[in-house]
């Protein structure tokens, strides 16, 4: 080992930058604490042990006391080793999905392009109109997938910042949905939207909240189940106006439940359903909404349907 | 005219693939994912099964299994066309009496249809 790596190695706040870890949550930060507890207790014991010679009760009472210590700080240190383990094997995860992600549009671009280039063929002209349509749909496709892997990444550098505007969310629920019409809708789900009357404008980002809802009733519409219904609905509470989606798709299974805001997590049961999806809408549209000053969550059972909700200050 | 059974959950490459069979003189069915996949097979008899590895409702690999232990469609020679590169779902797909294994965004259209055809012929 030469001299710049023993001096990198000592540089600990370097070290814990490159995991992206806060100093609290480093193992190496927490190795030197845990190592001058460690001397502080040997030394503490000492000096006590000798001055209270006579009282062994004390003197036990403090070994244990120090003990207790040390095991709190060891199970610290193990706990940030198994989320730098579990970051990792999220990023093995999230390069297999996002590859297989991309390779999907993809092999729809090449074999429709193959197919509009072959020679032996002559497509009629509305036939053409249909295969460059799919051409269009699966470019989208794959900048939408960019678009949120670079959000995402600014996300996690703390780079992502939002303008905030007054705007009325009633009129961006019917912009979204007015953008949506033509949208993939595979299971036919009928969609209705109520808002209160009179509500007042809340203060975000135009663009960032319209990607939350298009996210919402995008997920609402691929886990629905045929013919379903989708409900919008916006109303005040307090000083907040509440948006909520529900619908009556496949719900989340309990045990994913608290991983749902996740990045690249996706349930089993949503894999089973619909295979396309990378895991990153809803952990965007926590990001976002977070940054306004909301809140956002949801209630699901398995089987019955999911209700997504988010509110904003007014 | 020969069946083939195209199990993959992608429209735009059923619209495809069907476009370039139907040209080569062969009958394309559709299953849009492994559960319609399996009902298919049994029902339409083809002569040969193109199977996606990621879809929804039953996986490929579910689906691969199934087709060898039913004895109405054991014999049906299966190839497996996904988007998944590694070694380990090459060899279990092979193990589990798929006839080839392609990866979609590897091939072009002409070169897919070449390799269905010399399995078919080889047949």
């Amino acid at each position: 080992m030469n001299f710049k790596k023993i001096i990198d190695q000592l540089n600990l706040v370097g070290q814990c930058r490159k995991y992206g870890l806060p100093l609290w949550e480093c193992p190496q930060f927490l190795f030197l604490i845990m190592g001058l507890i460690i001397i502080a207790s040997i030394v503490s014991a000492y000096a006590i042990g000798t001055k209270y010679i006579e009282d062994p009760y004390t003197v036990s009472f403090i070994a244990i006391a120090l003990t207790l210590v040390l095991l709190i700080m060891a199970s610290i240190i193990t706990n940030s080793f198994e989320r730098l383990a579990e970051a990792n094997r999220m990023k093995s995860e999230f390069v297999s999905v996002v590859s297989h992600q991309l390779r999907s549009p993809l092999s729809n671009l090449k074999w429709t392009l193959d197919l509009l280039m072959s020679e032996r063929l002559t497509l009629k002209k509305d036939k053409q109109l249909e295969y460059l349509e799919i051409l269009e749909e699966n470019s989208k496709r794959m900048s939408d997938l960019i678009s949120d892997l670079l959000i995402t990444s600014r996300i996690e550098q703390g780079k992502f910042f939002i303008k905030k505007e007054k705007i009325s969310l009633k009129t961006t629920v019917e912009q979204v949905l007015e953008e949506h019409k033509n949208a993939l809708n595979p299971f036919n789900a009928k969609i209705s939207f109520e808002a209160e009357k009179d509500l007042p404008n809340v203060n975000c980002d135009p663009s960032r909240i319209k990607m939350v809802i298009s996210n919402l009733l995008d997920n609402a519409r691929r886990y629905s189940r045929d013919n379903g219904k989708i409900e919008i609905r916006l109303k005040r509470g307090g000083r907040n106006i509440y948006f909520e989606i529900k619908d009556q798709g496949v719900g989340i299974p309990k045990e994913d439940q608290k991983l749902i805001f996740q990045r690249f997590f996706r349930s089993a049961n949503a894999l089973r359903h619909q295979t396309e999806g990378s895991g990153l809408g809803l952990y965007i549209a926590k990001s976002i909404i977070e940054k306004t000053g909301g809140r956002i969550g949801f209630q699901s059972q398995e089987g019955k349907g999911s209700t997504f909700w988010f509110s904003l200050p007014i | 005219m020969k069946k083939i059974l195209f199990i993959e959950d992608e429209s735009a490459l059923h619209k495809a693939l069907g476009e370039i069979l139907k040209q080569e003189g062969y009958e394309m069915v559709s299953a849009f994912d492994g559960e319609a996949g399996l009902e298919m097979a049994e029902k339409e008899k083809p002569d040969f099964i193109l199977l996606d590895l990621v879809l929804p409702k039953i996986h490929g690999f579910d689906v691969l299994k199934e087709l060898k232990k039913n004895e109405e469609t054991k014999d049906i020679p299966v190839i497996i066309l996904t988007n998944l590169e590694n070694m380990q779902d090459v060899e279990k797909s092979i193990k589990m009496g798929a006839k080839g294994y392609l990866v979609k965004s590897g091939y072009t259209l002409e070169e897919v249809v070449e390799k269905i055809k010399k399995i078919i012929e080889g047949k």
